[in-house]
């Protein structure tokens, strides 16, 4: 092993130390970005879901006093906006960090450093934005929902910290996940090893890389926005300024234009996850794999047509209306196609419950269910009784919960040996599964019921003459059963962390590269560079069948001064940290603090262009 | 008929058995059902809502069918060792689970256009008028027609179309009577245009839909379907007040109505004459000197079913109207609103700023109002 | 960020899939992205149009100063393009010169952009007066800010360039560089199509 000497015009010589904290902070390996993002994004998790907790009990009966009004508002707020950017895609930004390099046979992504840039942001953004429950002032959390409607966000009704929290901090979020699709997409389209033609990547890699388009088409339409609202409120700009004129569904219609792509964004990379788990506990190929990457990049692209459906009650007319829920109907063609291919991929298999498996099965029940009451607001004349009640939250909750949460603990038991070189408990597992299972139904399926009796959505509480009692009390009882569900990962993550690492390389007798070596991998990933001659290739190594018995891989590109290692830097961290440093300044209209930021960006840019290579090589035994 | 609910106490042992009921016939104990409308668009809104209920319980009936087929069958046996089949695809299977789902799109597309076309938007030739300005968290009903306005209690006739036109004084709000009709957002800057009818007579329930600040779970209102003779009549009283409240002959009333209109003076700390109270700086009260406009319009108050849009009710579980409920009612609102409303911008009234003699007079005033 | 490319990659920097640079390939991509923020900014001009607010309307937008500017930037495209084959020629004197014009041009073009705020301001449009002020400003402001960012960019080439640093090899950067100045350009083209000569037309 030897370091490349470094040049000296950086602050900061790159960090050499491969062990202890601040190995982790200067790290750029992919490998350790995607586990700090899986860990950090699970502690989010874990907020939300005290924040969902809470909200509940607040509904428990009618009339209760548990939380106060603008506690409540805060809570559904911050609840959505936890869950969404700073649990489930960050959790899945996990799973596409560690795996995608692994997955094309990659030694990191294409740019280490702003990966590691992207991770900070959404550290320090989740950091900031959930301060914002300490800062000592009136109105400080963000309590005008996840979508921040205009004209409710104006400083005349919101006068407090709580949409200037919410602003920056999405800005902030937005910038790391911005920067991370770019870095994927590059790496998916540049780094893939030797024979990996495009359709022959793994699925899991196909929808990260549909998902980064989403991201980089959409995020720009959110950060428009966001500046707006952010010129509004500390310029006194008139974008959504009702008094001089300007139009508050302009607001609706840039939100959308993020916010569906956004759920799209959400579950791709869910239903990319559960395409890998069931073909690996099936011991069959993915069926249809042509059309599931068909209809993954059909979803992404009519992900962007459809935001209007939104806003079926804005008054846009049956005609607009009319047109937005046909281009939403014709959405439920290709998510139906992937139901029907997965159901097809375990016909004629030798199906394993593993829980991986279990969760990949929930999945697919659980999903269909909120894909079907998705296909009932896409109605537009329906959906006028539908929209603004809890059948829409259980809607939400059934694709992102029981679609996207339930994919992630499937990847979670499935990768967990590649990540941390231990098997978890399956028993544990099961159990597990079982009561998130039930306890998710408990708590989520009544809201079916709420809805359709005219219970709206964000209120802070009831009257009992509504009718409303009973269901409302068996969610609240639901929310406990999933929160045991979860403490029992909790345990069984707590248990196999302290036991030795033994997980073999395949402990599952999966199919994509990321099997073929050690469990957990080294740090450059590959002791030579694989080569591909076939989707599954792995699999057809293992299992050769008549159609590919004689497939000819590639020559094995030579490394030739041994493999060549990207630096550690602190530039990432000092990036993100200045970054919310600026926000901070911009919120507290403060100049100095702002002065702070700016000046820290500008010179942790600076330190980034000037700190030299600082890559070290690793010789291989065979390698060359 | 005022109340159109179940009694309290069978309602908690009723709430397991009403839910399902709900589901399935769509049985009316509950208020503010989407699911038992009452009025041509409500009808279609939900008629289209429960077809596409049975396509989307059959489509999922299908696949956990076939799930559970797929997980009883090929489960793996012990010591299995072959490997399976690998099949890539059948581009017959995805061609036919492609057609299927478009015929039924197709098919369900065409009660969709019907309904869309039936029920959003601006009617012609409706019966009549109202205006919906929503306030946060009230709403204000304006008959452009006859230049009456009213809060929190639509009155209108049974039978007749009434087109609604609907805009925000502050922010965004929704319009929402699930058995009348479903929610056409109340936006600032811009005019929407909805219609409702209601077949039967009755009161109806309704709230606001759409997230609008602190006390959006208050925002509620009802609708007071009557006979045409009665709204007539209703019309008729409304504009006779306009021209002159008479003075009341009860000298609670007349003391009450003095302190409402901020004639009762005090003397403040600084020796000045300052008003007692003065609601009339807010609310108004048609033909008298009260033209306050930033708060309900209190002119037939005695009248509504509710005090505090919708929140207190003044009828008991029995649906019939109750004069000394309603008394208390308005007492515990005015002395402290906020506890029944956060956020709301009328002020409390504790016994220092006005006493129980004061306020009985207020109340009694306010019940006056009750034609 | 240079070094990104070979760290990731041993030191082969054009050993891709595509054949196109890392680099190059996530500066096209972030260029894509950037449009739909211009275009979601463009938007809220054309929703607010007409949204006064009492205060100057589209008349005061002038249209000969405007073509002056607008000239002035379409000219450090020029520029650019011949930096860009200069540097790939080898010629690092000849792309600092060229690129030095860039910038001086697009500084030019920055202060025909001061002149007409300032203006504007005087004639009671400031960010405050109407929804289309704002949308205005916001729009031409932050298309401004990228002229600048551009501007310091090709300094930091010029940099470089004193240093040595502007090689054959080495003309990527400059070709990036290149790219987003472009791009900047285009996106001024279809500003200026939508503020100054469309309403022109009606």
């Amino acid at each position: 092993m030897a370091t490349v000497a470094a040049k000296t015009l950086g602050f900061l010589p790159r960090p050499t130390s491969k062990t202890g904290f601040w190995s982790w902070v200067t790290t750029v390996d992919h490998k350790r970005i995607g586990i700090m993002y899986l860990i950090t994004a699970f502690l989010m998790f874990l907020v939300g879901g005290t924040e969902a907790w809470a909200i509940r009990i607040q509904l428990i009966r009618p009339d209760n006093d548990f939380v106060s009004a603008q506690t409540f508002n805060a809570l559904f707020t911050m609840h959505a906006t936890t869950m969404i950017f700073m649990a489930i895609m960050p959790l899945l930004a996990g799973f596409m960090n560690f795996l995608l390099p692994l997955q094309i046979g990659a030694r990191d992504v294409a740019f280490p450093r702003l990966n590691a840039f992207s991770y900070w942001s959404y550290l320090f953004g989740a950091i900031f934005l959930n301060s914002s429950w300490f800062w000592l002032s009136e109105k400080g959390v963000p309590d005008t929902g996840w979508f921040s409607y205009a004209n409710l966000t104006s400083l005349k009704f919101s006068g407090g910290l709580g949409p200037d929290f919410w602003t920056v901090g999405i800005l902030l979020l937005g910038t790391g996940t911005l920067v991370s699709g770019f870095n994927f997409i590059v790496t998916i389209l540049n780094m893939r090893a030797p024979g990996m033609t495009l359709m022959k990547m793994p699925i899991f890699t196909w929808t990260t890389f549909i998902t980064s388009i989403m991201i980089i088409f959409a995020f720009p339409a959110i950060t428009v926005a966001l500046l707006m609202l952010l010129f509004d409120r500390q310029f006194a700009a008139n974008f959504f300024n009702v008094e001089s004129g300007a139009s508050v569904v302009f607001w609706q219609h840039l939100f959308w234009t993020f916010g569906h792509p956004e759920v799209y964004i959400l579950i791709l990379p869910a239903m990319g996850i559960i395409s890998e788990v069931l073909p690996s506990f099936s011991r069959k190929t993915l069926f249809g794999y042509n059309v599931m990457v068909i209809s993954t990049a059909a979803i992404g692209f009519m992900g962007f047509t459809v935001w209007s459906h939104h806003m079926f009650a804005v008054g846009m007319g049956p005609i607009v209306n009319t047109v937005f829920g046909i281009t939403t109907m014709a959405i439920s063609i290709p998510t139906g196609v992937k139901i029907f291919n997965w159901l097809s991929t375990m016909w004629g298999g030798q199906v394993k419950f593993t829980t991986a498996m279990l969760f990949a099965v929930g999945f697919i029940m659980l999903f269909t269910i909120g894909g079907l009451s998705g296909f009932m607001h896409a109605l537009p004349a329906s959906d006028a009784q539908q929209t603004d009640t809890y059948f829409i939250v259980a809607h939400i909750h059934y694709v992102l919960i029981g679609g996207s949460i339930f994919a992630i603990m499937s990847g979670l038991y499935y990768w967990f040996p590649k990540m941390f070189g231990r098997m978890l408990d399956e028993k544990l597992g099961q159990w597990n599964f079982w009561v998130m299972f039930v306890g998710f139904n408990l708590f989520a399926f009544p809201f079916h019921f709420l809805g359709l009796m005219g219970m709206p959505r964000r209120i802070y509480t009831y009257s009992s003459n509504m009718g409303w009692d009973f269901w409302n009390l068996v969610s609240t009882i639901g929310v406990f059963v999933l929160a045991a569900g979860i403490t029992l990962f909790l345990v069984n993550f707590g248990k196999t962390m302290s036991k030795k690492m033994d997980a073999p390389a395949d402990p599952w007798d999966a199919r994509s590269l990321e099997w073929t070596i050690p469990s957990p991998p080294p740090e450059h990933n590959f002791d030579k560079v694989p080569t591909v001659a076939a989707l599954d290739d792995f699999w057809y190594q293992k299992y050769p069948d008549e159609h590919h018995k004689d497939l000819v891989r590639p020559a094995t590109p030579v490394d030739a001064h041994g493999i060549h290692m990207p630096g550690a830097s602190w530039m990432p961290m000092f990036l993100g940290l200045f970054n919310t440093v600026a926000g901070v300044g911009i919120m507290m209209h403060s100049t100095v603090v702002l002065a702070i930021g700016l000046v820290g960006t500008f010179l942790a840019i600076v330190g980034w262009a000037f700190e030299g290579d600082g890559g070290y090589h690793i010789e291989v035994e065979g390698g060359h | 008929m005022r109340f159109r609910g179940s009694p309290a106490l069978r309602r908690s042992a009723l709430g397991l058995l009403a839910s399902l009921s709900v589901l399935l016939t769509g049985c009316a104990t509950l208020p503010q059902n989407p699911l038992d409308p009452k009025g041509p668009v409500a009808e279609a809104q939900t008629g289209l809502l429960m077809t596409s209920l049975w396509v989307a319980t059959v489509i999922g009936a299908v696949v956990t069918v076939l799930l559970v087929i797929v997980v009883l069958r090929f489960r793996a046996k012990p010591g299995q060792t072959e490997v399976p089949k690998q099949i890539h695809g059948s581009t017959k299977l995805e061609i036919l689970w492609t057609a299927i789902p478009i015929a039924i799109l197709v098919a369900i597309a065409i009660p969709t256009v019907q309904a869309n076309f039936a029920t959003m938007g601006r009617i012609e030739n409706p019966d009549m008028t109202v205006k919906v300005v929503g306030h946060q968290w009230w709403f204000e009903f304006q008959y452009p027609e006859k230049s009456v306005t009213t809060a929190n209690e639509l009155v209108i006739p049974v039978g007749k179309k009434v087109a609604v036109e609907l805009v925000s004084d502050d922010v965004i709000h929704s319009f929402w009577v699930p058995q009348l009709a479903g929610k056409t957002d109340v936006i600032p800057n811009r005019l929407n245009h909805m219609w409702l009818q209601a077949n039967e007579e009755g009161l109806y329930y309704g709230q606001c839909a759409e997230f609008c600040g602190d006390s959006h779970a208050k925002m509620r209102f009802r609708v007071r379907v009557v006979s045409d003779q009665a709204y007539t009549a209703w019309v008729e009283t409304r504009l006779a007040q306009q021209k002159g409240l008479p003075a009341a002959t009860d000298a609670d009333i007349a003391a009450g109505r003095a302190l409402f209109e901020g004639q009762t003076k005090v003397k403040n700390s600084a020796g000045k004459e300052i008003p007692k109270v003065n609601c009339a700086s807010c609310h108004a009260i048609d033909g008298t000197t009260a033209k306050g406009k930033t708060a309900p319009n209190l002119s037939n108050v005695g009248d509504r079913n509710t005090v505090a849009a919708g929140i207190l009710e003044n009828y008991g579980p029995d649906g019939k109207f109750d004069a000394a409920l309603q008394a208390a009612n308005l007492k515990k609102w005015i002395r402290n609103p906020v506890s029944f409303k956060p956020g709301t911008v009328m002020p409390s009234h504790p016994e220092s700023k006005l006493s129980d003699t004061e306020l009985d007079q207020i109340v009694k005033y306010l019940q006056s109002l009750n034609k | 960020m240079a070094h990104d490319i070979a760290q990731a990659h041993g030191h082969e920097a054009a050993a891709t899939n595509t054949g196109i640079t890392n680099r190059k390939l996530a500066f096209w991509l972030f260029l894509a992205s950037e449009c739909v923020f211009f275009a979601s900014l463009l938007i809220g001009f054309l929703v607010y149009g007409d949204k006064t607010n009492g205060g100057p309307g589209m008349e005061l937008f002038n249209i000969n100063l405007t073509t002056i500017s607008t000239f002035v930037l379409l000219m450090s495209s020029l520029a650019m393009v011949l930096g860009v084959n200069a540097s790939q020629r080898g010629l690092a004197r000849d792309a600092m010169k060229w690129i030095l014009a860039t910038a001086v041009m697009g500084q030019i073009f920055l202060g025909f952009q001061v002149y007409e705020f300032w203006h504007f301001v005087h004639e009671g449009f400031g960010l405050t007066t109407s929804p289309l002020s704002t949308a205005f400003f916001v729009l031409t402001g932050f298309h401004g800010a990228h002229v600048f960012v551009g501007i310091l960019w090709l300094l930091s080439l010029l940099w470089h360039g004193r240093r040595g640093g502007l090689t054959a090899e080495k003309s990527e950067a400059v070709e990036v560089g290149g790219l987003y100045w472009h791009f900047v350009d285009v996106v001024w083209i279809v500003i200026f199509t939508v503020i100054y000569l469309l309403p022109k037309v009606h």
